[in-house]
């Protein structure tokens, strides 16, 4: 957002000295001291923390069952029957399903392929969007017909896609995290392409040229790295809404196979009995909720510090 | 102007013939015979046969496409065999609840979002401003289906004020149809809220710098005239734009909205024809989704003129 009026009374306040010294600090310091960056990243770590010592957390294998332990409220104890068929007590902290799963160790398993879903989908939207976005910012013949392309694949609204070809493919990870990423491309390649149409123009690359450089060595060596800043923001937003679109399409029923704990997944075997038993849809829905929160929070942050000029536009 | 909008037509043109493209080709990039695929699990072979027939699948696929688009241009977006009717009459039906639901979205959204980003652009930096972009962070990222089951829980079911689920019929008078509706339309409408709230501030904000509206106080207008009449004025282009994008972020959250609600609109009948793999029906709502997209934003792109006047054609 613009805070940019408080930030110049801030720095106005300053004296000259250490005003100067602020001037000095480098991104990564500006990214660091700022604190939507703090907040966002000390969650999302908690979240990775949380993904990577699932089974140490008290938790028991999400995909158990136990009969006498259906539709607890949460906090009651109960038993559950681990894979070796051993009958272990177990306190159900967030209360169990309607097959006596525990809905705790669900929610904190769901942490890991939310975590994966939203990292991949970025990461894959943005290698597509990069190799597209330069290509058309730098050859100009194919400029023309794939932003064409872009905006038609623009013009159909992203989930829809992602929808229909799940529908097509039969869900698995691989196949989820591939129809979240297709509809972002078209943003990220528009990004890229703005970005590379702006510095094509600057003096170092004018100078490679001249000097004969080929052109992906230009593309990969001199553009690209400039355009870091803004493409790590853009991955962020597009993580949290890989995170927030596969959980959607768990929930429609389209997404995962139930028997893979994710948080649309509980949350669709809970809405069944959602009045009587709200909690099996709250605890993964605030799960759900902080994560995408957290991951919003750090890309504000990070686009305040890294790239003040989009923090002008929005 | 009428060579504009004749102009602004003709180039929706190609994209509509990108989108027609890309959601024939999310067909056919599927592994199987799409014959088999269209027909659903319920069709016996003679049908499939028949399909086969009807679409030309043994030609080329340009001549595939032609086929298609000649059909859709006549109107004829195929058969659902899973709901066993014309897909165009299927639509036709679900038409209603999913239009209704929008509307009183759009109108929620635009009613509530304008006046406070304006507050908040007039009060820029103070607790109104910081609690709306708090609010608007907050409203982007939880998640439509969650915030559901929230309102569901509080307003249906400790408080009892409104149905938990289900659609009223216009027919069946102004006052159920509205009372089943409420509270789908105010879940749709917060991730509008957050979005136009966020540019009606910065756009008002920017306005409020320029010039004339330090004349427009010095020469002695009340504040609320300065606000309406020359900075939103000014800012409005941008609002009229953002809410133009925001359809595509209001179809999504349809989808999910009618699903939760128990709704029978066309997001719901999107879900429906997905599970059942029914992939004409599917076909047939992503098109008129994104060809309703595309046509919200061309009439928003003429409404600039209506909002700026500088702005000719």
């Amino acid at each position: 957002m613009a805070e940019q009026t408080p930030d110049a009374k801030q720095f106005a306040a300053l004296s000259t000295e250490s005003a100067a010294v602020v001037r000095r600090q480098s991104a990564w310091q500006r990214v660091r001291a700022n604190w939507s960056v703090r907040i966002g990243g000390t969650a999302m770590l908690l979240l990775l923390a949380i993904a990577v010592l699932a089974p140490v957390l008290g938790t028991v294998d999400p995909t158990l069952f136990d009969a006498a332990s259906r539709d607890l409220l949460p906090g009651k104890q109960g038993e559950i029957v681990d894979l070796d068929g051993e009958t272990l007590r177990h306190t159900f902290i967030m209360g169990s399903d309607s097959f006596g799963r525990d809905i705790y160790s669900r929610v904190i398993y769901g942490t890991r392929v939310s975590l994966i879903v939203g990292i991949a989908s970025a990461l894959l939207a943005l290698s597509f969007g990069i190799c597209l976005g330069l290509s058309s910012g730098y050859l100009r013949w194919l400029d023309g017909p794939l932003m064409r392309v872009m905006d038609g694949l623009m013009s159909i609204p992203g989930i829809l896609i992602a929808i229909a070809l799940l529908a097509a493919w039969r869900a698995s990870l691989l196949t989820v995290i591939v129809a979240i990423a297709i509809p972002e491309i078209p943003r990220v390649t528009r990004l890229v392409r703005s970005l590379v149409l702006t510095i094509r123009e600057e003096p170092y690359v004018e100078a490679a040229v001249s000097l004969g450089t080929p052109a992906w060595k230009i593309m990969f060596g001199h553009i690209l790295p400039n355009t870091a800043a803004p493409l790590v923001v853009q991955a962020t937003y597009i993580c949290a809404a890989g995170i927030l679109v596969e959980a959607i399409l768990s929930f429609l029923g389209v997404g995962l196979p139930p028997d893979i704990p994710t948080w649309g997944n509980i949350m669709a075997e809970g809405r069944v009995q959602f009045n009587e038993y709200p909690h099996n849809v709250f605890f993964p829905g605030i799960f759900l909720a902080v994560t995408v929160l957290a991951v919003n929070i750090l890309g504000d942050g990070l686009r305040d510090t890294l790239d003040p000029k989009m923090a002008k536009r929005v | 102007m009428y060579a504009f909008i004749a102009r602004r037509l003709l180039a929706t043109l190609p994209v509509l013939l990108i989108v027609a493209v890309l959601v024939f080709l999310m067909l056919r990039l599927t592994p199987g015979d799409p014959a088999a695929i269209l027909a659903g699990d319920a069709a016996n072979p003679e049908q499939i046969a028949q399909i086969r027939e009807s679409l030309g699948l043994n030609e080329s696929i340009v001549a595939q496409f032609g086929i298609w688009a000649g059909h859709l241009l006549t109107g004829d977006l195929g058969e659902s065999f899973y709901f066993k009717m014309k897909v165009v009459e299927l639509i036709g039906q679900r038409l209603e609840p999913t239009l209704a639901l929008a509307t009183l979205t759009i109108l929620i959204a635009v009613l509530v979002a304008v006046p406070l980003g304006v507050i908040a652009a007039w009060r820029f930096g103070g607790w109104f401003d910081r609690c709306l972009m708090g609010f608007s962070v907050l409203g982007f990222s939880i998640p439509v289906f969650v915030l559901a089951y929230v309102l569901i829980w509080l307003v249906s079911l400790k408080l009892g004020w409104l149905p938990v689920q289900g659609y009223q019929r216009l027919e069946g008078g102004f006052w159920p149809f509205l009372r089943h509706l409420i509270l789908p339309a105010i879940t749709l409408s917060v991730i509008y809220i957050a979005l136009i709230a966020r540019v009606t501030r910065a756009s008002v904000l920017e306005a409020l710098g320029e010039d004339y509206i330090r004349t427009a106080r010095a020469k002695g207008l009340p504040e609320w005239k300065v606000l309406v009449k020359h900075a939103l004025a000014n800012a409005a282009v941008p609002v009229a734009t953002v809410i133009g994008i925001g359809i595509a972020l209001l179809i999504g959250g349809v989808v999910v909205t009618e699903s939760v609600y128990a709704i029978p609109g066309l997001g719901r009948l999107t879900v429906d024809a997905v599970l059942a793999r029914d992939f004409p029906t599917i076909q047939g709502v992503i098109l008129l989704f994104s060809f309703v997209y595309v046509f919200v934003n061309l009439l928003v792109d003429l409404s600039y003129v209506f909002f700026d006047p500088r702005i000719r054609y």
